[in-house]
């Protein structure tokens, strides 16, 4: 469903040229669940939005469902990947009602139906019609989290980018997205490719992941190998060093 | 814990007045620090920060502070005035926050910045201070001292910044550290780099250690105590080794609600919140 | 429950039930905002008068504001005549009155044109970015680089005596700092990631500036608008001061202060009055300003 081939990214031209995605190539499965694990500054956001048709790659393609996407995309394509993002406060425009943050991707797909879309929309991420005409500012830092997942969800896209969807939220919030996010990846079949610092998450997620280290990916495991920390590189030791999982013997 | 208590804090409460209500952001909190390391874990709202900074009465004017009895040793923390206040902050507690960039000053070189400290609380000459400051920027695991001496704040990356503040920090030799989220806008392998350190520098100094997150594995990996928050109250204090038998529904919801990479589960069991927490149960 | 406070609890709602309800529910929470600022409240007031004054001038005012009585010329203040007459004997009040039409007028005008001037190029320029930011921005500075007073004059020059010359002169001055403004604030919000999220789901930029761009620039704008409609009142008055601007025997308060001139040390409210009418316009607007951006600042809230 997704496809890397030698993807490279840069920014900037000459001295300030900085290469974040070098040579990145990965293939997801349709209905596969895959994760890009990594720190700050390690690529794997940058990987995403280029997925997203935000970023036009420097090197390498990118292909969606076998056909090669770039950052000029049909409506159609468009519609195909939809993403979450990490900062619940930041990606819902604060002047906006819930009712007009879902009706939007409507109108821009050309889809009808707008009335029982979005309360079928808002009903699935568990929300109530008491949510709809609410501003940003009247929710939950959780509940915009799901507004941001119904949009996405709205235009019925087959792959979901999710981007560190729950490092914002506190832990009770975090159990409740993530179990969101599994049921719905589940029900609608999608494609599901998250990026996250966090091994646990990925973990609970992915059953593939990645793990990038200076725009580069150092090793590919399967989350079975992962969990028993059969780990072969050492910035991937260091990272599961890094969880203190081992703090808190499970009970 | 040992038998002389460095802080002891007995019925704390917070209230924001505001125009129309009044806010609790903290209800009668109560324990003794020891010289060991305390974790205050909750989240967002609990409180948990609120308390760290109504230690050092750092908070707005518009809160309150209350408590039987709050005191540093024999100082009392309630009823010492601004002058007292300024003795204890910094020089018998010191804090560490999240983002350093906000508490070093943008226009001076780090090193300087350690410097001065060194000359306003060991009142030494201006070469003593420097050698003194390279010896503390060493101590932090900083390998060209010299190098960093002479950067300027935003030269520095986060988890060098944090160093440095750390560095700063333990200039006047502090009986207690409150570090609040010291590590939570830091990379994971760099966090745990310093919270080894920090572990390393407070034992080596005997010194008191208040280290507030939201992380409970962090907090069992780097405490001996563990005070459990939630809605401005405490829920339970427990030995960070004992986590794992928490008592408190509240506690053994979070732990449950981790996702864990060592055991696969198909769904995360949810914290059920019981409004009965918040009235002190 | 009473009507007022059904429906004081309906535009409060937690969960309201349509968007109307919503709309006008983020409304009634900024006014209750501005309504707990007195300074505030005392520009609304002023500014309310104004249009009050100017609405309802055909039927307030005791004479004509064109009719001369020419033995009652330089009265002093009296029942007859409350704000004394002029030197051609017209009463001052009522040339007051009609002249807050004038005023009202310049100032309707100048935010028509302005608004969607300033906004546009600064939306535009600030999502857009590249060479067509550059290109508009220094246009922008090339405005900008001229006082705004010569520059008014100028123009009012070039096209002629007269009060649509003036209010055309005043927008052209007038349209830059908009632009700067609008900018600054289309630069913060074109890296959003609500923004990002809309150019994933395909929008055209034209959606994406006029849904999400334009509604978060327009309060900014607004409130600075407010807060220069007295340097816009002072520039009219100016022009009509310098002649250029209203035509004699038009009651525009500049031009009243004009004719008052020559008689300043012995007949003073021939020019005071319409002086004192100006500064207290411009102070209600700049305090209703002040109002405006404490309610609608984003970084405040």
């Amino acid at each position: 469903m997704i496809e890397l081939e030698s993807l490279s990214i840069s920014f900037g031209r000459g001295a300030n040229r900085i290469d974040a995605v070098r040579g990145v190539s990965f293939a997801v499965a349709a209905g596969e669940s895959f994760g890009l694990v990594g720190e700050s500054g390690c690529g794997k956001s940058t990987i995403l939005r280029a997925i997203a048709g935000l970023y036009r790659p420097s090197g390498g393609s990118i292909r969606l469902d076998g056909k090669p996407a770039g950052a000029a995309r049909t409506k159609a394509q468009r519609r195909l990947a939809q993403m979450v993002f990490q900062d619940p406060y930041g990606s819902l425009n604060p002047t906006h009602t819930v009712d007009r943050i879902l009706a939007e991707p409507l109108a821009i797909q050309g889809l009808g139906e707008v009335e029982s879309r979005i309360p079928r929309a808002l009903a699935e991420v568990g929300l109530g019609g008491e949510h709809r005409f609410r501003f940003p500012h009247q929710l939950s830092g959780g509940q915009r989290q799901r507004v941001a997942i119904a949009r996405a969800l709205i235009v019925e896209p087959r792959i979901l980018l999710l981007d560190e969807p729950t490092s914002a939220l506190d832990l009770s919030v975090q159990a409740e997205i993530l179990n969101l996010l599994s049921r719905i990846r589940d029900s609608h079949g999608l494609t599901v490719l998250m990026v996250s610092h966090d091994l646990a998450v990925i973990a609970h997620m992915c059953s593939r992941i990645a793990v990038m280290f200076r725009g580069e990916i150092v090793e590919t495991l399967a989350v079975e190998q992962l969990r028993r920390r059969a780990a072969g590189h050492a910035y991937t030791r260091s990272l599961l060093a890094s969880s203190f999982e081992t703090a808190i013997p499970a009970g | 814990m040992t038998a002389t208590p460095v802080l002891t804090v007995d019925d704390l409460s917070v209230a924001y007045r505001q125009r129309a209500s009044t806010i609790h952001a903290v209800k009668g909190v109560s324990f003794t620090l020891g010289r060991e390391r305390l974790g205050l874990v909750g989240e967002s709202g609990s409180g948990k920060s609120t308390f760290g900074r109504a230690i050092l009465r750092l908070l707005p004017e518009s809160a309150a502070i209350t408590a039987r009895r709050l005191s540093l040793g024999d100082i009392d923390l309630l009823r010492a005035d601004e002058r007292a206040m300024r003795e204890v902050r910094g020089k018998r507690i010191a804090m560490v926050l999240q983002d350093p960039k906000y508490s070093l000053n943008p226009v001076m070189t780090v090193g300087r910045q350690i410097a001065e400290s060194y000359r306003v609380h060991a009142h030494v000459t201006g070469s003593e201070a420097r050698e003194r400051a390279l010896d503390m920027l060493e101590s932090v695991r900083i390998h060209d001292p010299n190098r960093v001496y002479d950067l300027y704040p935003h030269e520095v990356s986060g988890g060098m910044g944090q160093r440095v503040m750390i560095a700063m920090m333990l200039v006047p030799e502090p009986d207690v550290l409150i570090a609040d989220e010291p590590t939570s806008a830091l990379d994971v392998t760099i966090q745990a780099q310093l919270l080894r350190l920090l572990d390393d520098l407070i034992v080596r100094r005997g010194m008191a250690l208040v280290l507030i997150s939201h992380n409970l594995n962090l907090i069992a990996a780097f405490c001996d105590r563990v005070v459990v928050m939630y809605g401005g109250r405490v829920m339970e204090v427990c030995k960070a080794s004992e986590l794992i038998r928490a008592k408190h529904p509240y506690t053994q919801g979070l732990l449950a609600c981790r996702p864990l990479i060592q055991e696969p589960r198909r769904d995360l069991p949810t914290l059920r919140r019981d409004p009965a927490w918040m009235d002190g149960a | 429950m009473t009507a007022r406070s059904g429906s004081r609890a309906w535009l409060l709602a937690e969960a309201p039930a349509s968007r109307t309800q919503a709309r006008l529910g983020r409304w009634f929470v900024g006014w209750l905002a501005l309504c707990d600022n007195l300074l505030a409240m005392i520009g609304l007031a002023i500014v309310v008068a104004l249009v009050v004054m100017a609405v309802a001038a055909p039927w307030i005012a005791p004479y004509s504001p064109y009719d001369q009585v020419l033995i009652d010329r330089l009265q002093y203040p009296s029942l007859a005549h409350w704000l004394g007459t002029d030197d051609l004997g017209r009463d001052i009040l009522s040339r007051v009155l009609y002249g807050a039409q004038i005023t009202l007028v310049i100032v309707a005008l100048v935010s028509a044109i302005v608004l969607p001037i300033g906004l546009g190029i600064g939306a535009v320029a600030g999502y857009v970015g590249g060479w067509v930011d550059s290109a508009l921005m220094r246009l922008t500075d090339i405005f900008l680089a001229f006082p705004r007073l010569i520059m008014a004059l100028a123009f009012a020059a070039a096209l002629g005596p007269g009060i649509e010359n003036a209010v055309i002169a005043i927008a052209l001055t007038a349209w830059p700092p908009y632009a700067r403004l609008a900018r600054a604030e289309a630069l913060t919000i074109r890296k959003s990631d609500y923004i990002h999220a809309a150019k994933m789901q395909g929008a055209s930029g034209l959606r994406i500036v006029w849904s999400h761009v334009v509604p978060l620039c327009i309060s900014s704008v607004i409130v600075r608008l407010t807060l220069d409609m007295a340097g816009i009142i002072l520039t009219a008055a100016g022009l009509g001061f310098l002649g250029m601007g209203a035509q004699p025997p038009t009651p525009e308060w500049g031009l009243l202060v004009a004719d008052g001139r020559e008689f300043i040390l012995d007949q003073w409210w021939v020019a005071t009055i319409p002086g004192l009418a100006i500064f207290v316009v411009s102070l209600g607007f700049n305090l209703l300003g002040d109002g405006l951006r404490d309610v609608f600042d984003p970084r405040g809230v």
